[in-house]
Order: C-alpha cells, then structure tokens, then sequence
C-alpha cells in the first residue's frame, strides 16, 4: 500500500435512501492503486448500494467521489467505463450461446468503414485475455467453457485497456477451489500492474487470502476499515455483526428458565447442498437461536424445520410422532407458523390488505370451505393492529403501502392469528427501524413467555443474543455448536463462527 | 345535442363537492360514467332506447336487449375474471362454448332428455378446465400458452363431435333448452335471471368461501401464498375449472339460442371481448385481484357499444375501428396517469390562453371535458 | 392405371380390349380445399359421385385448408400425368409457379369455385362457378317483382370485405337502382352466422321501431336469415308476411323455413356443380378449343310456391 501517490478511488461522506429509508449513512471509502480492498457487510448493509454508486449505476444523495485526486461526477455506467472503472456483476451477464469473442466485445465491436471487423475483434478478443493470462480459443461458443473460465471472460469483458478500477461483486460465489485459485493469481497479476480492485465476498478465507484492505459495513454505516492483517478474524465478525442491542442485552431471563416439554424435534434432519442433516430440539416457552454469518445456513436451517423446502434425510417429529411429508400447509394446519425473511417476494401478498394478508395463515388452517366471519376478521385484524402496534389507517389499506417495519408486523401477525405453538422467524428484523426493532425484539421474548416455542434466525448477534435461551450456531451449512444459559454472549458465538 | 345532454348532467358532481371528489376515486366510477355515456350515446342516435315496452308477455327494448346479449359475453367474462385473478389468463373459452354446442347436438340427437342433455354440456365445459388446469396448475405449463392447445384444437373437437352422427352445423329443436335461453318467466326474459342467479352463485363461491381470497392471493404472490400454507397449484387449478363451467354455460346460451352447433363460428372471439370486459372493469392483467361487478360492467360496456355500432348506421367497415377507439377511450378514462396528463396539458393550455378544441383523439374528448366543467 | 395400361397395350395385343376401354378413361386430379361448413363437403361428395357416373378415374385431394398441401397434392397430379387437374383454391395468390409446371407437362388447368390472381391468364384453361353477383341480381329482381318496385330493405351483409359479400350486395343494388322506390335504409355485417343474423336483426328492429315501413330483408346467406326470422319472431313479427325474406344458399332449413311462409325466397347456391365442371373438362379434352374465362354455372330461386330442388 504505497500512500505516497493519491489514492485512486476516495469516497467521502456518500449517502443514499430509497423511499426515506436510508440505504447509506456517510459513507467513507479509499481505494489505492495496487490494492484489492475488501467490502464486506451482510445482506442489506448497503454493499451493492456503495458499488453501484461508485460505477455510476446510482446517483448518491450526498458525498463526493474522488478519482486521483479530482473530484467527478459519475452520471451513468458508461461515463464510469470511460473514467477507467470495470465491474463485474454477480450474476454473469454474457450470452453464452456466442462466441467468446464476441461476448468480450458485444456492443463495442471494432468497425471498418462502419461495418463491424470480426477479425479485429478477435485480436481484441485474443489480447484482452492474454491480459488474463488466458488463452482459449475465441471462437468457441463461451456456453462450452467451465464456469471460471466465463468469470474470466467477464472480466476481460470489463477491463478496457485504459482500465484503472475493477469491481468484482462476489467472483467466487460459483467457483470451485482451483477455479477461485486460478481467479487469485490473475488478480494479483492486475494488482501488480497497479490495478485497485474492489473485492466483495462472503466467504472469509478468501478475504483474509486475497485482500490487503478491509472495510466493513453494518446498516448502511462504515463500522471499520483496517488492514487486512491487522484485522483478526473474531474483530472482523464483531464488526460485521454488530453491537447495536446494548439496550436490551440486559436479559430478563439470567436465571434459567424450567425448559417446557419438547414440542418439535429434528433427528438428523438434512438435504444435500442444502444444509448437512442437524439435530435439533424445540420445547415450549423456550428461544432458541440460529446464529451465523450470511450464507451459513440459517434460513435453510428455517424452512426446513416449518417445511417449506422437503428434507432429503431424517425426520421431524411433533410431540414424538413423526410429521411426515412436510408441507407448509400441513406445518400449519399442525400448529408451526414461518415468518420468512423476504417479506416482499415470500411474505405478503401486496394488493392484498392488511386484514387478508393478516387472515392468510388461519384461514388456511380452517380450510377453504369454512371461511372466518366478516366480522370476526375486522376484529382479529384490528386486535392484531393494535397488539403489534402496526401503523396503518384501517385494515383495508393494501399493505403494499405500508412501511417496511409494519409489513414485517403484517407477517408476523399473520403467523400468530394461526395461533401457532412453534413459530419459526427468519430475520424478523431485517431492513426495519430501530424503534420497531426493539418492539420486536420485546414482542418475541413476550411471546417466548406465554408458551410458545421459537426458533429465529438472525444475522443480527446482538438479536440472538437478546432473545435466545438456546443458540445454534452455524458455519458453511452446519451447526458447529450449540450453546446454552450464561455461555450465551457475543464472544462465545464469535468464537464458534470464527472456528475457535 | 350532446353538449346540451352533458351539461344538464354535468353541475352536480361541482355542487357535491369533495365527497364525490373522493368517491371519484373509487373504482366502479369511471368505468359506469363510461357505461352511462355510451347508454346516453344511444339514446340520441336511436330515439325509442329507453323505451321499454311489454310485446308477446315480455319486456322488449334496447337495453334489455343489451343485458340480454351481454348474458353469455358476462358468464365467459365472469370465469375470465377468477383466472385473471389467479394470474393466468384462459384463451380457450371460445372453443369451450363449441364443444359445448357440439356436445348439445350430439346428444339430443341421442335422444337422452334435455334436462340430462344440459349436464351433458356443462361437464363438457367442466372437463376442458379440467384440462386446462392439469397443464397451468400441474404441469407449470404457461397459461397462455396452455390454454392456446384447448383454443386451437377446440373448435376440431367440435367438428368431430358433429361428425360423431354423420352431420355438420346440426340443428336441433329443444324446447327446454330454448326456453333457457330464448324464454321468460313472466315478463324477465330468463336467461337475465339465470344470469344473476350465476352472479350470485359465483359471488358466493368466491366470497363467502375462502377460495376468492385464496385465488387473489396466489394471483398476487404465489411463493408467499404457499409459505402461507395455500396450495397454490390447486387453488390454481379451481380458477380454470369456473372458468370451463362458466365459458360451458355460456355455450348452452349461446347454442339454444339459434339451436344449431356451429363449431366453426360459435363463440368465435368471444375470449378477447371477455379479457376485454375484465379490463375495462378495472381488473389488472397481472393478476391478484377479482372483481365480479365491475366484470360485468366491463361485458355491458361492450355490449352497449356493440348495439351503438349496430344502430348508429356506421357502414359495418368502420365497425372494427369504431369499437377500437370507443375501448381505448374508456381504457384511457379509466387510467389515472392517462387522467393526470390530460389534466396537466388542460392547465398548461389555460395557463397559455388558449383553448381551441383542436388536438385530441376522440376518446380522449370525453374525459377533458367533464374535467372542465 | 395408365402406365399400366400403357404397358399392357405394348406387350400384350390379346389384352386389347380390355385395355381399349381403360385407354378411354379419363383420369382427373381434384384438389379441394377442405370440408368447412355445409357446402364444401356436398361439393366434394358430388364431384366423387359424378365421376363415377361419367366413368372418370378422380384422384381427390383435401388440402385441409392449406394452400401448401394443395401445391403438393397439384405437383403429385403433375407427376402421375393426369389428363386434367381441377383446383378448388383455398386462396387467389401464389399459383403462378405450379401451373406453369402444369403447363410444361401439358396438362390443362380448371378453377373451381373461386378465382386465382396469376399475370399469365393461359395457365388456367376456364374457371367454372356461380356468380354471386348473379346471386344478388336474382334476389334483387324477385323482390322488385314481388314488392312492385317499392320496398324499403334492411340487409344482412355477410362477413365484411369478403367476396360474396361484396358481389351479392354489388349485383341486388345493380337491380334496385333501377327502382325508384327501393332503397336499402339498414346495413350490417352479421358474419354469415345464424347468431349474427339474430343480433343484427334484433338491433334493427329497435332501431326502427319494430321494423315499421320496413317490406324487406335481404341477407347474404340463409344462416343470417334464419337468425333474423328468430329474432323477429321473438319480436312477436311475422317474417314472411310482416317482411319479405330473401336469402342466398338454400340450405335444408331454409327449406323448411319457405315451406313454413316464415321465409320467401332462397337463391340456390349449388353443391352438386359435379354435372357443370365434368362437362366443360371432358369437351376440352376432346377438341382443345379455347374457353372464356369464366363459364358460369346457373343460379336458381326458390320461393315457397317451387318447393323441391
């Protein structure tokens, strides 16, 4: 890290909100030449959000970009493209029936006398990926060639000649070790050439492998950049983690509490490529909690526990009977309710009101056949409105119009009205204020009180910890340990994760 | 004449103010101010519309006459409106009604009485939602292009059914079937009152059962809807299978009507009046809601214009382009963005000073002038 | 059949007789367009039957529709050197390549029905059909003669745009032009259907008061006709004698509807044309002398007092 020269990317002060909510909060970020600087944060700590403002897909509300130095405005993709800054998506955005030369220069073919020259373009083709180190045959169709080596080609893609910045958003996420091996000793062929490289990735050996730089955000805040090798492995969980919950860390329960009588049990429950087959048992009145980073295999751990995706191995049982097929209809109609953790695309039905969206559960509990009284459903609504403190003007009000912390109330209301006596939660404090936060957070733990048995999944470990009487701890689809009463604290999840 | 005809109309909603200013807001408004201009339309072009006289112990006149033909257009309307709901869309219906007239031939003609002849043509109709819904719900195949095998291949089942006892187009007399459609109970022609009896037995089905609610909410999310515990494929699977029953309905209107199965022809089209009908209604292609009046409402509108075409001396060559342009209008008056531009260009144009009547599609006349006054 | 009986000819002078009979034999190539409707199948049936009774080989053809199966079903005819090729065409374009492959294997081209649209007229010898403008003359003129020249008309138009449609409207105004008091107050489409016969009509009588000063309704087919009498009768008015009902096809139920009084008079469009087209082939055969371009086959009109076909 030479900071003799100016860096290449300076970021100061960027915020952006969507709707008023905001997705970054002043955000600082430094790139130099010659460096790959990871970002990392979990879902929704504003990652792709700073990307995407950084290559001009985004416009920030506040903040000034930096490129050597001198301030710039970068209205769209293209402008960044000719300021030397590359990206290259998660997903790939390449058409894998066409040649690879093709793709390399797809939309910024040479031209002879106005017509394209597929022979120059293959030199391009040729030269761009030699850049790479790469040297494949041009003309195959990219369809034909192992996922890494497409990563490649994206790359190639990306990297115009003139290129100074390149930003690879989670490039390993489909390559297998060797491939991701081949994909590191490239980039550290460009950063030898002076290239900055913006790396984001989940998986942390390859952070601590690749990246010389750290940076990491937490609910569209900067909580920590530092070096990479000043930076241990538990100090990195902590940041990404969070500490946000103090409030409410003081525990009721410090006492532990008589476990009630095992409602449902997982024995050697599993699926493959899912989740490695896990045993698990939940008892009335007690939380347990499934503790890990992003992608560990927390929500898998969820839906295969309320049934929404079918085990492959083990079993499930309820009150010591096996459940049998799992079905999200049988869950219910057997007394376990699921709040998921994408309340858009899984959680609410959009033009639905709140009071239909409220009643789901339970009316298909009853069956279609006998449907809930007018009456009783205004008053189930208005009784749920009131006891989760859901703003809303009537419950006829499409809860597509709500605000994000309501609607996560509109999910969970729905999967009490089912008067459940498991209740699985999927992050049910994603995306939401702090405020309602809190209420939730309280609203749990009143509900743990009153008998019901819980099981919530969490990326938040102030959250975990706040709730839980048990936690699962997870790591690359496994529980890795399960902790229990006093042992449960930051540091002893930490540690667990961390692979201590 | 017309001015004169909308301005007598026009003062009320100013003096109501801002409770009809709200009311403007709800759905039903725009789509039965459009049902009510094209009724009024009528009236001028054709003087005795609104007469309503009693002939041969029935009611006769114009508008009956348009509930009376806007009936079977209704009961395929009504079934379009579930499986819109649904998030799928039904392209076989016109087909269905063929089947259902082949199958009404076929079986008079077998001689089994015509009480066991109207099962006969309704499980017809039932069977071919039974098929669309095994290839939507069970198989995943897109609606579109699965009820596009039924639409293609429906009218050939027709014609096959009609070869079954050797005869193409086969008439047939059945007085029981006819007075279905044809007769009246006391002065109310029957089919208006199976009619309502339908509505109101589709009404209940939908919302005094939980399968509306189901069908809506697969319509609007079918991931949640399943996490939610609702088997989407079989609610999925129900909407075709009242959308058959009611396109299969409509087939014994439309067959006992002119008591002659016509394959080739019968129903031909009736599927795009039918989408038509639930999206005047206010009924939105990607699905997640029904309405059932407003369907309805949507099958009168057309239908009243189908009689204003017919009446008004337009040579049958501008017909097409005529129903075209009246079903953008009301599709435009209906939007609220079409609305908020028009309103927008009215004040920039009073903020300019000028105020010629020049500019503007036809269809987009009406809206712009009930604003101004 | 006729290499066969070419061969024997050659080969064996004993089977002579036999093969002077055979070597007669007309053989003819029918390619049709399908069996829609009522009309075409009758059409087909006829030509098979008249066939056998004029002892012609017919090799038959049902393009079902398809403009590429009836170029195929004309190329296999080309290719079994029939004597003559009849082609009912699905559509008028897109003929000009086949006949002249026809022509170069001099065989002679007959249109049935309707008309092709090719720039070098001598690839088809003659098209043989009604004319549906005939058609609306003679039930222009029937009315004229029944209604002494004084008629106002409501008309049922057959499917917009189409041939007979055009034609039989052409060929009915042709002849009330010539009356002063006839005058066509009412014009729509109802499709040719028996369902758009009865909503046109419907919506005529509202319009015009139950049909008052109304004397006539002309519809372009029989379906439309029959639909118009349902609905006039459900108007509690008498078609037949509250209005003149003249129609085109004369299909069974109109015959029925004549004999009734609920209508009064059906030009025929005929199917069985088998006894018309055979003829005007087989001379041609003979002395290959050139025809007009169109041999029309002859419109008859039936009331109620000429019952029978």
């Amino acid at each position: 890290m030479t900071s003799d020269q100016p860096p290449r990317v300076e970021l100061v002060g960027i915020s952006k909100a969507f709707a008023g909510v905001p997705a970054l909060d002043r955000v600082d970020f430094t790139l130099h030449p010659g460096e790959v600087h990871a970002l990392l944060g979990e879902n929704g700590a504003g990652k792709s959000t700073l990307i995407k403002i950084m290559t001009g897909a985004l416009a920030a509300d506040a903040g000034e970009m930096r490129l050597d130095g001198r301030a710039v405005a970068v209205g769209s993709t293209a402008e960044a493209r000719a300021l030397g800054i590359s990206t290259v998506y998660q997903e790939v955005n390449l058409v894998p029936t066409l040649s690879v030369a093709r793709n390399v220069t797809l939309g910024r073919e040479p031209r002879r006398f106005g017509l394209i020259s597929w022979r120059a373009a293959r030199e391009k083709a040729r030269a761009r990926l030699k850049r790479l180190s790469l040297e494949i045959d041009v003309e195959r169709a990219l369809g034909s060639f192992p996922v890494a080596v497409q990563q490649l080609v994206a790359i190639a893609r990306a990297l115009e000649e003139d290129s100074r910045v390149l930003v690879l958003d989670e490039p390993t996420a489909s390559l297998d070790a060797q491939e991701t091996r081949l994909l590191f000793r490239i980039l550290r062929d460009l950063k030898a050439q002076g290239m900055a490289v913006v790396f984001i990735s989940h998986f942390l050996d390859q952070v601590y492998e690749i990246s010389d730089r750290i940076s990491v955000l937490r609910n569209g805040r900067l909580v920590g950049s530092a070096a990479t090798a000043a930076l241990p492995q538990r100090e990195l969980i902590t940041l990404m983690l969070g500490r946000e919950l103090e409030r409410v860390e003081q525990r009721a329960a410090a006492a532990p509490k008589a476990a009630g009588a095992p409602v449902l049990a997982a024995e050697k429950l599993g699926r493959r490529r899912w989740i490695e087959p896990f045993d698990l048992v939940l008892r009335a009145g007690e939380a347990i909690g499934l503790a890990g980073l992003l992608g560990s295999g927390r929500t898998e751990t969820a839906k295969l526990i309320f049934g929404a995706v079918r085990a492959d191995s083990g079993r499930l049982t309820l009150d010591g009977a096996p459940l049998g097929h799992a079905s999200p209809r049988r869950a219910l109609r057997r007394g376990i309710a699921f709040c998921p953790e994408d309340r858009k695309a899984e959680g609410l039905v959009l033009d639905l009101s709140v009071r239909e969206n409220i009643l789901l559960a339970l009316q298909t509990k009853r069956g279609w056949l006998r449907p809930l009284p007018r009456d009783e459903q205004r008053r189930l609504a208005e009784a749920m409105i009131e006891a989760l403190g859901i703003a809303t003007s009537d419950a006829e009000k499409p809860v597509g119009q709500l605000s994000g912390g309501n609607q996560q109330k509109v999910v969970l209301a729905r999967a009490l009205a089912s008067k459940p006596r498991v209740l699985v939660l999927d992050e049910p404090t994603r995306g939401i204020d702090v405020g309602a936060h809190a209420e939730i957070v309280a609203l749990v733990r009143r509900l743990c009180a009153e008998g019901l048995a819980l099981l919530v999944a969490s990326s938040e470990l102030d959250e975990i910890v706040a709730v839980s009487d048990r936690v699962a701890v997870l790591r690359d689809r496994r529980i890795v340990g399960e902790i229990a009463g006093a042992e449960i604290t930051r540091e002893t999840i930490i540690e667990l994760i961390a692979g201590g | 004449m017309s001015v004169n005809q909308t301005i007598e109309v026009a003062p009320a909603p100013r003096t109501l103010g801002t409770r009809l200013r709200g009311l403007a807001g709800h759905r039903a408004v725009w789509p039965l101010l459009a049902l009510a201009l094209i009724l009024a339309v009528n009236g001028l072009v054709s003087p005795g519309f609104f007469s309503i006289r009693v002939v041969e112990g029935r009611f006769f006149g114009s508008t009956i006459d348009i509930l009376y033909r806007a009936m079977p257009t209704a009961m395929v309307a009504l079934g379009m409106a579930v499986v819109i709901g649904s998030k799928g869309i039904d392209l076989s219906v016109g087909a269905i009604i063929a089947i259902c007239g082949a199958t009404i031939a076929w079986r008079i003609h077998a001689g089994d009485p015509h009480v066991v002849v109207l099962l006969w043509a309704l499980g017809a109709g039932l069977l071919c939602g039974l098929w669309n819904g095994a290839l939507v719900a069970l198989l995943g195949i897109q609606p579109i292009v699965a009820t596009l095998v039924l639409m293609v291949s429906g009218r050939g089942i027709g014609l096959m059914i009609n070869l079954i006892y050797g005869g193409t187009n086969p008439s047939f007399e059945s007085p029981f079937l006819q007075s279905l459609s044809v007769g009246h109970v006391g002065l109310i022609p029957t089919r208006l009152l199976l009619g309502a009896a339908s509505f109101a037995a589709l009404w209940l089905l939908l919302r005094r059962t939980a399968l509306g609610l189901f069908i809506e909410a697969v319509g609007g999310n079918a991931r949640a809807a399943d996490l939610a515990g609702i088997g989407s494929r079989l609610v999925t699977y129900s909407a075709y299978l009242i959308s058959g029953l009611t396109a299969g309905w409509a087939g014994v209107i439309l067959t006992a009507d002119t008591h002659i199965s016509d394959p080739v022809s019968q129903g031909l089209y009736i599927e795009l009046d039918a989408i038509l009908a639930v999206v005047i209604g206010g009924g939105s292609l990607a699905g997640g809601r029904i309405h059932l009046g407003m369907t309805v409402i949507g099958t009168l509108i057309i239908q009243a214009l189908a009689t204003l075409i017919l009446t008004s001396g337009v040579p049958p060559e501008y017909n097409l382009v005529v129903k075209a342009v009246v079903v953008l209008a009301v599709l435009l008056l209906q939007s609220d963005d079409a609305r908020a531009a028009l309103t927008r260009r009215n004040r920039a144009r009073g903020s300019l000073g000028g105020g010629s009547p020049g500019g503007g599609s036809p269809g987009g006349g009406s809206p712009k002038g009930g604003r101004r006054r | 059949m006729r290499h066969l009986t070419w061969l024997g000819g050659a080969v064996a002078g004993g089977l002579m007789m036999l093969a002077g009979t055979q070597a007669f034999a007309v053989t003819i190539g029918f390619s049709q367009v399908g069996d829609e409707g009522d009309w075409r199948p009758a059409f087909s049936k006829d030509m098979q039957e008249e066939a056998k009774k004029e002892g012609i080989d017919l090799k038959f053809a049902d393009a079902q529709g398809k403009q590429e199966e009836q170029l195929r079903a004309v190329r296999a005819f080309i290719a079994q050197q029939v004597d003559a090729i009849v082609i009912a065409p699905v559509v008028v374009t897109g003929w000009d390549q086949v006949l002249k492959e026809a022509k170069r294997a001099h065989i002679p081209v007959f249109l049935a029905d309707r008309d092709v649209d090719v720039t070098d007229k001598s690839l088809y010898v003659t098209r043989i059909s009604a004319d549906f403008n005939l058609e609306g003359r003679l039930a222009g003129a029937w009315l004229a003669q029944a209604s002494k020249g004084n008629c106002k008309i409501v008309e049922l138009q057959g499917t917009t745009g189409s041939a007979p449609a055009i034609e039989r409207h052409k060929g009915f105004e042709t002849i009330i032009k010539e009356f002063p008091g006839m005058e066509i107050v009412k014009s729509q489409s109802g499709d040719f259907t028996t369902e758009g016969g009865k909503k046109v009509m419907e919506a005529f009588i509202k319009s015009t008061d139950n049909l008052k000063g109304i004397c006539a309704s002309f519809a372009h087919n029989d379906n439309m006709q029959l639909g118009a009498i349902q609905a006039m009768k459900e108007a509690g008015l008498n078609p037949g004698k509250d209005l003149l009902m003249v129609s085109v096809d004369y299909v069974p139920a109109m015959k029925k509807a004549l004999a009734a009084g609920e209508a009064n008079a059906s030009v025929e469009l005929r199917s069985a044309i088998g006894k018309y087209i055979y003829p005007v082939v087989l001379n041609y055969l003979k002395d290959k002398k050139p025809l007009p371009k169109w041999v029309v086959i002859p419109s008859d009109l039936h009331t109620a007092a000429t019952p029978g076909s």
